[in-house]
């Protein structure tokens, strides 16, 4: 069902003849409108509609009737416009712009398309005048009434929205999967709208846009590694095996939503998961770059036999307590729940048992103890 | 149509880092004086690698959101950015006097004015001075006051103390402050003696940092004396050995900082109109600086 809008505008009709005035053929989505200089007359063609030799009244009535073709170009050639490439072809991607004749997507529009852009939620609508309004909040969120929400209209509110996660805590990466609920951005115009997303998860629209065209530009481990300066000058030490762990350890969907694209270098794939976000990832990041050169110290010491002796839960739990910290599980652990290994009860019993004064294992054999403990440096 | 990118540091653990950047480019946009405004960061997003893809604009002025040249200056961010052929000597600076260079950045192939760092320019003596009237609540404050500039010190960049000495060197020259020391954490004169450098008993604190962070929060509160323990805050003023010490905090939080880094783009040619006055009354009034 087609949800023809009644009218036009006078300055969408008035965009319209100046635009056929000056560049005497319009064509965009299924409408195609061609001036005739010689007759001054029009050709107008829809899906439906056929006409030619129009009179400029003739045409205007045409356009009033197929006024959905009519806005839809308005919207993208007068609103949008082809200024920013990426802009343009997100907004598109929100309305399927590319798949959907215009009929059938303003039906669509009337209810609403949404699109899941990492853990955001986008629907498009339509405003009266054919303009698309846009909607964003948490996917998580999709079901809540919007009047529970809080509401926002400036872009640059996505910014301190994403700053910390529901538990209070920093986020450092902003593609990290722990956007926190509760908000909604309403009745965004297409440029805030774009905003908005860019603020959320900066330049992922421009990397998106880059690799549908084929020209995203991919930094691979080496590239990354070899150009890293001070500090981090050290990081191309890390062999493959270990960069494997890296991008195993920060680069799937349950840390980042971002699609890691870059590997160890050009000939040579990395075999962790790279994730399935929508938005790729071209080269490590910061975050990756910072915590690389931790483990590019830690990679050079040698390991060295220890005996501890643990009893079979022991061991287990030991094992727990890594799951729960790498899975950021240790909040989800109930105070009282003593059948988790990583509950903190259990792991006070643990250390009272099994560790020293100074916080460390009890070795099995206290004549071979290490005393290395001391090297245990913080750094950032 | 004109872009303003401000580069600044950002940090993985501490989202004060990147605060002040945010506030002075939404001071920016606020009052118009570019079609756009950016903002990228070496540990945050977007990344320096990546904010130029998101710039629209045709002249396009980046300006470092720090303190000194150097390391970062010369040679991350002109690296991250893929600012194409870049040379420190473009800039003909004598560690104090980068102004601008117009270069090609290669990931946009578009060119860019890249300028030198706001802490060196001479407006950012103006933003110390105001950071001084903030943390007094005295648009006045000098008489009897001294007046100390905090850096780092040159162990990490001796163009740092080179900023410090200036600004400190142009505020004595304004004659308006009855006594003024630059003070170093990590090399003489230290600020942990800060009460030894000055007669005056009342003493304004300003380190030349750009965002509040480990050093301005718990360092130098602690070395100077204001308390044993920064997690429990400290007084402004604080009293310590017979002096009034009103520790003003980072001054790169100061809304005036908005206008250094207006002056640097327009230094490198950006048509910015009357966008300085308007910031320099704009953000004349800030709030009184808080310690806590």
């Amino acid at each position: 069902m087609s949800v023809t809008l009644d009218s036009i505008e006078p300055n969408q009709f008035d965009a319209f003849l100046s635009t056929l005035s000056s560049e005497d053929v319009i064509a965009f989505d299924d409408l195609y409108v061609r001036y005739e200089p010689k007759t001054d007359t029009y050709e107008f063609e829809t899906n439906e509609i056929t006409a030619s030799r129009l009179s400029e009244s003739e045409l205007h009535e045409q356009a009033r009737q197929a006024s959905d073709y009519l806005t839809n170009w308005w919207f993208w050639s007068e609103v949008v416009g082809d200024e920013v490439p990426h802009l343009f072809a997100f907004l598109r991607f929100l309305e399927d712009g590319d798949e959907h004749p215009v009929v059938d997507r303003y039906a669509a529009l009337a209810d609403g398309m949404t699109k899941a852009w990492g853990q955001l939620q986008i629907t498009t609508t339509l405003a009266q005048d054919g303009a698309r309004q846009y909607e964003i909040r948490h996917v998580d969120d999709h079901d809540s009434s919007a009047s529970t929400l809080d509401a926002y209209s400036d872009p640059l509110s996505a910014r301190d929205i994403s700053t910390f996660d529901g538990k209070g805590r920093y986020r450092p990466l902003r593609t990290a999967p722990s956007l926190p609920t509760g908000w909604v951005f309403t009745e965004l115009s297409a440029r805030d709208a774009y905003e908005t997303v860019d603020t959320f998860y900066p330049a992922t629209i421009a990397n998106w846009y880059r690799e549908h065209q084929g020209t995203i530009d991919i930094d691979h481990w080496r590239d990354t590694a070899e150009r890293q300066t001070g500090i981090y000058g050290i990081i191309d030490e890390l062999a493959y095996d270990a960069v494997e762990h890296v991008a195993a350890t920060c680069c799937t969907d349950s840390q980042c939503l971002k699609r890691r694209e870059w590997q160890y270098d050009e000939e040579t794939p990395l075999h962790a998961e790279g994730g399935d976000g929508i938005f790729p990832c071209r080269e490590p990041c910061s975050l990756v770059v910072a915590a690389a050169r931790k483990w590019t110290t830690l990679e050079r010491e040698e390991t060295e036999t220890y005996t501890f002796e643990l009893t079979s839960s022991e061991k287990e739990q030991i094992e727990d307590i890594i799951h729960a910290v790498a899975d950021d599980e240790t909040d989800d652990i109930r105070e009282a729940d003593v059948y988790e290994g990583a509950n903190r009860y259990r792991a006070r019993f643990l250390r009272e048992k099994r560790m020293d004064e100074h916080g460390h294992l009890i070795e099995a054999d206290a004549g071979h103890g290490h005393s290395d403990h001391e090297q245990d440096t913080h750094e950032e | 149509m004109q872009s303003l990118v401000i580069v600044a540091h950002g940090s993985h653990l501490n989202p004060d880092s990147s605060a002040p950047t945010h506030d002075h480019a939404d001071t920016i946009r606020s009052i118009g004086a570019f079609d756009e405004v950016r903002t990228g960061f070496w540990k945050e997003e977007p990344s320096l690698r990546e904010v130029l893809r998101t710039v629209e604009g045709d002249e396009i002025y980046v300006v470092p959101l720090f303190i000194s040249e150097g390391y970062f200056t010369e040679q991350v961010i002109p690296r991250e950015l893929r600012l194409d052929g870049w040379d420190v000597s473009q800039w003909d600076s004598d560690g104090l006097s980068a102004d601008h260079a117009v270069i090609t950045a290669e990931d946009i192939d578009r060119t860019v004015h890249y300028c030198g760092p706001v802490g060196t320019h001479e407006a950012m003596t103006d933003v110390l001075v105001r950071r001084a009237e903030s943390v007094t609540g005295d648009s006045d404050v000098g008489d009897g006051f001294g007046f100390a500039v905090v850096g780092h010190g040159t162990e990490r960049n001796e163009n740092s103390a080179k900023a410090i000495e200036y600004h400190a060197d142009r505020i004595r020259q304004m004659d308006r402050f009855e006594e003024v020391q630059a003070l170093y954490m990590d090399e003489e004169p230290e600020v942990d003696d800060v009460t030894d450098f000055f007669e005056t008993e009342d003493i304004v604190v300003v380190p030349l940092f750009i965002a509040d962070g480990f050093h301005t929060q718990e360092d130098i509160p602690e070395d100077m004396g204001l308390t044993d323990d920064y997690t429990k805050g400290y007084d402004i003023p604080a009293h310590v050995d017979g002096h009034r010490i009103w520790y003003a905090g980072a001054v790169g939080t100061e809304g005036l900082m908005a206008d250094v880094i207006l002056e640097r783009a327009a230094d490198a040619g950006a048509s910015i109109g009357d966008a300085l006055e308007i910031v320099r009354e704009q953000t004349r009034s800030a709030e009184p600086a808080m310690g806590d």
